[in-house]
């Protein structure tokens, strides 16, 4: 219960982190800040991958999520380097 | 079995190490100067994580090189050959994609034998949270892409709505429940009904709300699959999960207060009401006679002016217009004229996205301006282009107490000197209201597809 409490902390202490961080944003950013993040949110892969394996069940499940991930991640990387590369000032 | 604890360790430490790049990364991200780098310090924090969880492993390689090698190129197939202006359904579809990833953790890990009683907990949020970011996303997509038409008051959506409803009580019973009880239920079937019950949910949650309020969604569901993230941390014990899953949410959130902060709604509003009774409608007919004009008509008077802001909004999208604005923007600045952009943040169906139209038709982004630093000059404007946007350039919302979106800060076209309206047809804006803008003394009226009338602009520039 210990690590939940300490956990609980990191998990609140990056919220505000993450609000100080970013609250003025350009809207010319908006798209990308939101596509990165997304991204950022294919940290699902690395929890997928730590999942066990009992069955075949488990190892379906295990399948989706980390095809899923991947998805999210390989997709949202590029497709934010993509609209950032568009960017220019002339 | 030392080993196996020095594996931790070395683990642990590189997760804090990504931890603390995923954050740089998000940070140089908000910056124009530093925002690809900040990309590329995020995709290696990823890199980084991945790789080193790869050190201990339960589950047969061979799936995780399918999964991976098959998911990877699907993704990045999607990535590069979208069009820009399918960015907004797309960011839902990948969204909606680490929404399931997380709800299929949960679900794996439920299947887990000897769960606590607060893990078992634990894995019910986040069943729900990913699989309503899941659902909801998709519903989204369908929505974005003009697949899926269901729209408010339809018999369907009502159905999803009470779903919607029912599925909190439900969550609640199913966290609340084994706590007091002191066991977890072993029926097979109270589960079952739990996932599928969330899948609805989120379907009846996204299905109400439509069109201009989208831009809003779309941020919501961003911080929903980073939440969805950070539980599935807490649930693995994992801290790399859970601060890169609570920046996302972090920043997910902060889109959805300026986009609901622009509209002059309360997120709860835009959610659960929607515009149609949120507030009396004033029934103040304020009609009058239009003024329509002609490509011709429209050129002679562009040619003699000195200042030109362009409004573009959701139409511009629809039209594929960006390429032939940029054009003319260009035709107009060699003729001596001084070209702006004004976007307002929620023009389009995500946020910012006319930048990224106007990026992708090579704007430089300093032309781009916000309301504020475009409206006080409004009146040294000659000539303002509205191209298919309505609702944010009504001024009712500054004129008209009571209006449905009075407050509603604005692009105040209609103190221009002259106001050119593109657009297809007298219909009005996804809010339902009546734009006094289009009967105003100086507004005029360019009737059709704002692609060709611009076309047409840009051809008489050339001869």
């Amino acid at each position: 219960m210990e690590m939940y409490v300490l956990l609980g902390f990191v998990l609140l202490l990056s919220i505000f982190l993450g609000l100080e961080l970013i609250s003025k944003v350009p809207s010319t950013l908006h798209t990308p800040l939101m596509s990165g993040a997304n991204a950022i949110s294919g940290i699902a892969l690395v929890g997928a991958l730590m999942l066990s394996s009992a069955g075949q069940m488990q190892d379906i499940l295990a399948f989706g999520a980390i095809l899923f991930a991947s998805i999210n991640v390989f997709g949202g990387y590029l497709v934010t380097n993509r609209m950032l590369s568009m960017f220019k000032k002339k | 079995m030392e080993n196996l604890a020095n594996i931790q360790v070395i683990q642990n430490m590189v997760y804090i190490i990504s931890s603390v790049m995923f954050i740089l990364g998000i940070k140089m991200l908000g910056k124009e100067a530093t925002a690809v780098k900040g990309n590329y310090l995020s995709a290696l924090a990823m890199f980084c994580a991945v790789a080193i969880t790869c050190l201990s492993l339960e589950i047969d390689v061979k799936i995780i090189l399918a999964g991976v090698l098959l998911g990877g190129l699907i993704g990045s197939l999607i990535a590069i050959k979208v069009k820009m202006t399918a960015i907004p359904e797309m960011v839902a579809l990948f969204n909606g994609f680490g929404g399931l990833a997380t709800f299929l953790i949960a679900w794996s890990q439920f299947n887990e034998p000897d769960n606590s009683l607060f893990q078992h907990a634990l894995v019910m949020l986040t069943i729900y949270i990913g699989g309503i970011t899941f659902s909801g996303s998709l519903i989204a997509y369908g929505k974005l892409s003009e697949k899926l038409k269901l729209g408010k008051g339809s018999m369907i959506t009502n159905i999803f709505i009470s779903l919607f409803y029912l599925s909190m009580p439900a969550l609640i019973y199913v966290v609340a429940e084994p706590s007091l009880s002191g066991f977890i239920p072993q029926v097979p079937s109270y589960f079952s009904v739990f996932l599928v019950l969330t899948l609805m949910a989120g379907i009846g949650f996204v299905m109400p709300i439509g069109g201009g309020d989208m831009p809003v969604v779309i941020s919501l569901l961003n911080s929903l699959s980073g939440i969805a993230a950070a539980f599935a941390g807490l649930l693995l014990l994992n801290n790399v999960l859970i601060v890169a899953g609570s920046l996302v949410g972090a920043s997910g959130l902060i889109l959805t207060i300026i986009m609901a902060k622009a509209m002059n709604r309360t997120i709860t509003n835009i959610l659960f009401v929607g515009y149609a009774s949120s507030g009396q409608a004033a029934s103040s007919e304020e009609q009058g006679e239009v003024k329509p004009i002609t490509s011709d008509d429209a050129y002679l008077i562009l040619e003699n002016a000195s200042s030109v802001l362009v409004v573009p909004g959701y139409g511009m999208a629809v039209a594929q217009a960006q390429h032939v604005v940029r054009e003319m923007g260009e035709l107009l600045e060699e003729n001596g004229t001084e070209v702006k952009y004004g976007i307002h943040p929620v023009a389009g169906r995500m946020p910012g996205h006319m930048n990224v139209l106007l990026a992708e038709a090579n704007v430089s982004y300093d032309l781009l301006a916000e309301p504020d630093d475009v409206n006080p000059s409004m009146d040294t404007i000659d000539v303002a282009i509205v191209i298919g946007a309505n609702d944010v350039v009504n001024p009712s919302a500054t004129e008209e107490e009571g209006s449905p979106i009075y407050g509603m800060p604005i692009i105040e076209v209609h103190n221009a000197k002259t106001v050119f309206v593109l657009k297809r047809s007298m219909s009005s804006g996804f809010a339902g209201v009546q734009n006094p803008l289009f009967f105003k003394e100086n507004t005029r009226m360019l009737f059709g597809d704002a692609k060709e009338s611009i076309g047409q602009i840009v051809a008489e520039f050339k001869d």
